[in-house]
């Protein structure tokens, strides 16, 4: 009882943090605090809530994990789901306004500069697992649903990478997110998460573990 | 495009605009101590702000040689990139004021006749201001349009008297990490160094900036001296300068030093040489939302300045 009362604040912070970037972006537009280049603002603004949300749903695994709280499993659909939401909106701006809706200045853009290539290939690599994460398409692929997923790995390192290639001088903040990034991925290392999965079960009691 | 005017009134007689700036601010914060806390949040925010700025009325209506509207004071003043004050664009306007821009002076070295420290005032007092409406086109591919207020380099290199062997000019930024919380990461090589060849230096339109709008330049616009090379990317306009250096060989210029694949000594403004991660031939003239204005060769000086490059590969020498 009070897990699902848990998970359902986590879910409410959930929802009112992960729109409030949106939000903010809109306000602004509205009410004119997006500065001199609104457009530039929206970009990062997106772009920088996209990585942020998707190394929070790498984290989801982890935690779980290491915490033995299983229902923490069920934020992370929602956190992928919005990590696609900023990652798309990110593309459409730079579509819309850097590429003024040409096909070809996008393709062009696409083939041509190494960042936009990544960061294009990590949203394209987002698209089918937004389609496929309904509980539907988690049954009908079974197994291969997960083997599908791991694509989220390469996403975010896409990302990480995108940003990396794209800043002038200042490396501080896509270093910080690649290694965060790095410390996620090691604790997917089977033989890392084999080693704290039987510490805890050897330390606690499974008490805790109802579904 | 030399837009002149003389001044009605002796320039003695005019209240600078540090005094009046203060001023303004001692009676808002006198109001707001007599008014306390009935003024609310409103004014404390007020209080925390700049002053308003009041454009002298000569801008109204003001457009460029090529018809263009000016940017506005606010969006050139909040819109910077100035790294001594961090990276983001909003940085150096939220993160200068602390900077001290007088009392100020410029070290004059290497080949020339006339080396020196020279106080800010002796720089200026000779020299007629006059307005500049140039564009300025951002290497990022953004541009605006903006009315500068300085004089022409030239006049004050042949006061310093230049010998034969001063092929190029080399400039620095102030390096104060006390005052620019950028200057405390190692993000570029500080200080900021740019250079001119001499016949760009003594070109008529590359002049030292000291103000925008007619007004005293802001910290974050590279108060007190600043350089402006209007057919050249942004970046080679060196803010806050301390150092002039006339030298006999191609100064290595930060940008450069930081990534010389992506960025050169000449940096002319040019639609048909790419940034390696980005089109240059199309700008999102601000406060616009598409990159869809054309960029124009030499950013629109071509006339006036592609007789100094007659011989050059401006693929090579970018």
């Amino acid at each position: 009882m009070s897990q699902k009362r848990a998970i359902l604040a986590l879910k409410v912070v959930l929802w009112l943090s992960a729109l409030a970037p949106g939000a903010w972006v809109v306000a602004g537009l509205m009410r004119g605090w997006l500065g001199a280049n609104p457009v530039e603002k929206m970009t990062h603004v997106t772009g920088m809530t996209t990585l942020v949300l998707l190394l929070v749903t790498l984290s989801v695994s982890p935690v779980r994990r290491i915490t033995g709280w299983n229902p923490v499993i069920r934020l992370r659909r929602p956190l992928g789901l919005f990590a696609f939401f900023y990652a798309t909106s990110h593309f459409l701006i730079w579509f819309v306004f850097y590429n003024v809706v040409n096909v070809q200045y996008m393709l062009a853009d696409i083939a041509e500069r190494p960042f936009i290539t990544v960061g294009f290939t990590a949203w394209v690599i987002l698209i089918p697992l937004a389609i496929t994460s309904t509980k539907g398409w988690i049954r009908r692929l079974g197994k291969k649903w997960a083997k599908l997923h791991r694509g989220v790995y390469v996403a975010a390192s896409l990302g990480v990478i995108h940003f990396y290639w794209l800043v002038k001088a200042d490396t501080r903040l896509p270093i910080l997110l690649g290694m965060i990034l790095v410390v996620l991925l090691i604790l997917r290392a089977p033989k890392v998460a084999a080693t704290y999965r039987k510490r805890r079960e050897r330390s606690a009691t499974p008490v805790s573990t109802s579904t | 495009m030399i837009i002149r005017r003389p001044p009605d009134i002796p320039s003695s007689e005019i209240t600078p605009e540090s005094v009046y700036v203060n001023r303004r601010r001692f009676i808002r914060a006198a109001a707001l101590a007599a008014g306390g806390a009935a003024i609310g949040p409103a004014g404390l925010r007020a209080l925390a702000d700049e002053p308003p700025q009041e454009v002298p009325p000569r801008f109204a209506g003001m457009k460029s040689e090529q018809d263009e509207e000016l940017n506005t004071y606010e969006q050139i003043t909040t819109y910077n990139n100035f790294y001594e004050f961090g990276t983001g664009k909003e940085d150096p306007h939220r993160n200068s004021r602390s900077f001290r821009p007088r009392p100020w002076s410029v070290a004059v070295d290497g080949e020339c006749n006339k080396p020196g420290e020279y106080a800010l005032e002796d720089i200026l007092g000779p020299e007629t201001m006059e307005d500049r409406v140039y564009r300025m086109r951002c290497v990022e591919a953004w541009s605006m349009v903006i009315p500068w207020y300085g004089f022409p380099l030239a006049n004050l290199i042949k006061r310093l008297e230049p010998t034969d062997a001063a092929n190029f000019v080399r400039f620095e930024t102030i390096v104060r990490p006390d005052q620019m919380s950028g200057q405390r990461a190692p993000v570029l090589q500080w200080p900021y160094v740019e250079g001119l060849r001499m016949d760009e230096a003594m070109h008529p339109l590359t002049i030292l900036a000291t103000g925008v709008y007619g007004l005293d330049l802001p910290n974050q616009n590279g108060a007190p001296l600043r350089l402006v090379v209007p057919w050249k990317y942004g970046f080679k306009g060196v803010k806050s300068i301390v150092r002039i250096s006339f030298v006999e060989r191609m100064p290595l210029n930060t940008w450069q030093q930081q990534n010389a694949n992506e960025y050169g000594f000449y940096a002319n403004v040019n639609p048909e040489v790419d940034h390696p991660r980005w089109s240059q031939a199309r700008e999102t003239r601000l406060p616009g939302f598409r990159k869809d204005h054309p960029t124009q060769m030499f950013n629109g000086y071509a006339d006036q300045v592609r007789y100094l490059y007659a011989d050059m590969d401006l693929r090579r020498w970018k």
